[in-house]
């Protein structure tokens, strides 16, 4: 570095050094940024990470928002949104930002776990990223769930009781358990109350905590990349990664390319098209709960319909309830289940090329039949794609170990 | 800090008590903020019985009233109704009602007291949504040779007049019964059991 050019420059170095003495800022923004070094190669797929991020911050600071003018009773709540709706200067435009953001918030989540499976992100020596990745999936289920209830529509309500009653599913202590959950005998305000307590407070607390040991567990390993190699083997002279460039600039700047494009898409969403059609905000939610009456067709939103779909397509309560429990903690044992010695999909044979797209498919559609109707026929192909679905976590386990693939490059491709 | 003459032996042994007293404390000390999620007292008390008039109830109409948070259905059956439910005998799942939840006085063969009369826990013994009541007898989209009963949308179960549970459906048992009695000709009362019952 040359000497500081004016005073004004100078004293800014002495600045930092003052605060470096007492706070390793510098040396945390090298180690996590400037001198964080991730492989050039990446591609599309790696928006999604720092756009989920991004969708995380709309979400608190809309929320925080929101929480001022909402009232989290029974007798009050539905009409706190209207009136943030109606009466609240720009109440609807951030409603409307977090009622969508919540959506695109579930769609990074799944194209990020899904460039996982493509590049074998979650294999050794990431697995702990992934797991931290899938409790952070976890609770953001949970996030969801509880501020679906807030607005005290009869989506609302009857979502509530049917997930709530999942867990009196369980034998013994089943009924005392979804009693505990409630407050009450039946979804009542002591039931909103505390899901508004858990939606504000603990799952965000604890969602922050896990973006921390995420973010901590990534930086330890490094990214992984659409070759699936590793970086770190091929150092150059000054001991940095050949196929290495800083984080930042160079993906900082991506990433807010990747931010002004969402939000962009975003807008569109807010303005013109905040209920997708019912995908985001559903019709029956714009009715104040009534516990006398079930609505025609309940269905949850839909970044649940593929479990929902796998609950319905078993004829027993508790069956049901323990398939659904499986096919989302089976995602946790993903980096175990995968003995390929290959990561990435581009240098695996065919066989894992066919097993990820018809897990594709089979989540995609399980999703729509999860919101369908339900006839018989639809009930029948739920069965199918449920089968399907399993079967890839079954075949990879077994496909992955003897089977033939391309060899792999030292350094990466582009 | 010199560790000569460390008793090593002694120093794990405190150390594990310690920590086993403070586990067990610390057990104690959550037992209080896991009570403070059940039910509270208000919720509790409200639980009370509740009288019904039914005296201007239609054959075949069917009235719904809240009992402790409940929704409680109370369906007037004409005669046809009731002579309907042996048809659908080999449909069900628990025609006798064996694994099912009722008073031993409201199991019978029409699950009533007074057999006009069924007073059911309208919830879906499934995951708790309210069924539909759907009387016409004739083919429906999710059967063929429905007989009247109740329709549950949202995991599509299915019920006969007397709530007891179909075959091949995700709902385990029957509907349930709650206690109730009645006070007179016209008057029901929830959640107090018939005099000398048990």
């Amino acid at each position: 570095m040359g000497k500081p050019a004016s005073s004004l420059a100078r004293q800014a170095v002495g600045f930092m050094t003052w605060i470096d003495k007492r706070l390793p800022v510098t040396a945390f923004w090298n180690e996590h940024l400037a001198k964080y070094y991730a492989p050039k190669n990446f591609n599309f797929w790696y928006y999604m990470g720092s756009l989920a991020l991004f969708a995380l911050v709309v979400q608190f600071v809309t929320g925080i928002l929101l929480t001022m003018h909402y009232k989290p009773s029974a007798a009050e709540a539905f009409a706190s949104v209207e009136y943030i709706m109606r009466d609240v200067d720009w109440g609807w435009l951030i409603r409307y930002m977090h009622s969508s953001g919540a959506s695109f918030f579930f769609i990074f989540i799944y194209l990020h776990m899904f460039r996982s499976i493509l590049y074998g992100s979650h294999r050794k020596p990431r697995e702990l990223l992934w797991v931290f990745g899938m409790v952070i999936y976890l609770l953001l289920m949970a996030e969801a769930f509880f501020g679906y209830i807030l607005p005290w529509g009869q989506m609302s309500y009857w979502g509530a009781q049917v997930i709530i009653n999942l867990f009196g599913a369980i034998p013994k202590i089943g009924e005392p358990l979804t009693e505990w959950i409630r407050g009450d005998y039946f979804i009542s305000d002591a039931t909103l109350n505390r899901f508004f307590a858990l939606h504000v407070i603990a799952v965000p607390i604890a969602l922050l905590g896990l973006v921390v040991l995420h973010l901590a567990a990534l930086h330890e390993t490094g990214s992984n990349n659409p070759d699936g190699i590793e970086i770190k083997e091929t150092i150059g002279e000054d001991g940095i990664p050949l196929d290495g460039i800083p984080f930042h600039p160079y993906y900082t700047v991506k990433d807010i390319f990747g931010v002004s494009v969402f939000m962009t898409i975003f807008a569109f969403v807010i303005f013109f098209w905040p209920e997708a059609g019912g995908l985001f905000l559903e019709p029956d939610n714009f009715v104040p709960a009534n516990p006398l009456v079930t609505p025609e067709h309940i269905k949850p939103v839909w970044y649940f319909t593929p479990y929902y779909a796998i609950l319905k397509a078993v004829p027993d309560k508790l069956m049901g309830v323990i398939l659904m429990g499986l096919s989302v903690m089976v995602l946790f044992f993903l980096p175990w289940l995968d003995r390929s010695p290959v990561k990435s999909i581009r240098y695996k044979g065919a066989w894992y090329k066919i097993l990820v797209f018809t897990f594709a498919i089979a989540f995609v559609r399980l999703g729509m039949l999860g919101m369908a109707e339900g006839t018989p026929a639809q009930t029948i192909e739920m069965r199918i794609w449920t089968f399907v679905y399993f079967s890839f976590f079954i075949l990879l386990f077994f496909l992955s170990k003897g089977s033939k693939n391309k060899p792999v490059p030292k350094r990466v491709t582009h | 800090m010199s560790s000569d003459g460390v008793n090593k032996e002694r120093r794990r042994f405190l150390i594990a008590t310690t920590s086993v007293v403070g586990a067990v404390g610390a057990g104690f000390a959550s037992v209080p903020f896991i009570k403070s999620w059940t039910p509270s007292a208000k919720a509790r008390s409200v639980g009370g019985p509740v009288e019904v008039n039914i005296g201007k109830l239609d054959y075949g109409q069917l009235l719904k009233v809240q009992w402790r948070g409940q929704t409680i259905g109370i369906l007037r059956r004409t005669p046809q109704m009731l002579e309907d439910l042996n048809e659908v005998v080999e449909k069900l799942r628990d025609p006798d009602s064996e694994d099912s939840e009722q008073p031993l006085y409201a199991n019978n063969a029409n699950r009533a007291i007074r057999p006009e009369f069924l007073v059911v826990n309208m919830h879906c013994t499934h995951l708790g949504c309210v069924p539909q009541i759907i009387p016409q007898v004739g083919p429906q989209p999710y059967d063929e040779t429905w007989m009247g009963g109740f329709y549950c949308p949202c995991h599509k179960s299915k019920f006969d007049m007397a709530g007891r549970v179909y075959k091949a459906v995700p709902a385990p048992t029957n509907l349930r019964i709650p206690p109730y009695s009645f006070l007179d000709d016209q008057t029901l009362i929830l959640g107090v059991n018939p005099e000398g019952a048990i």
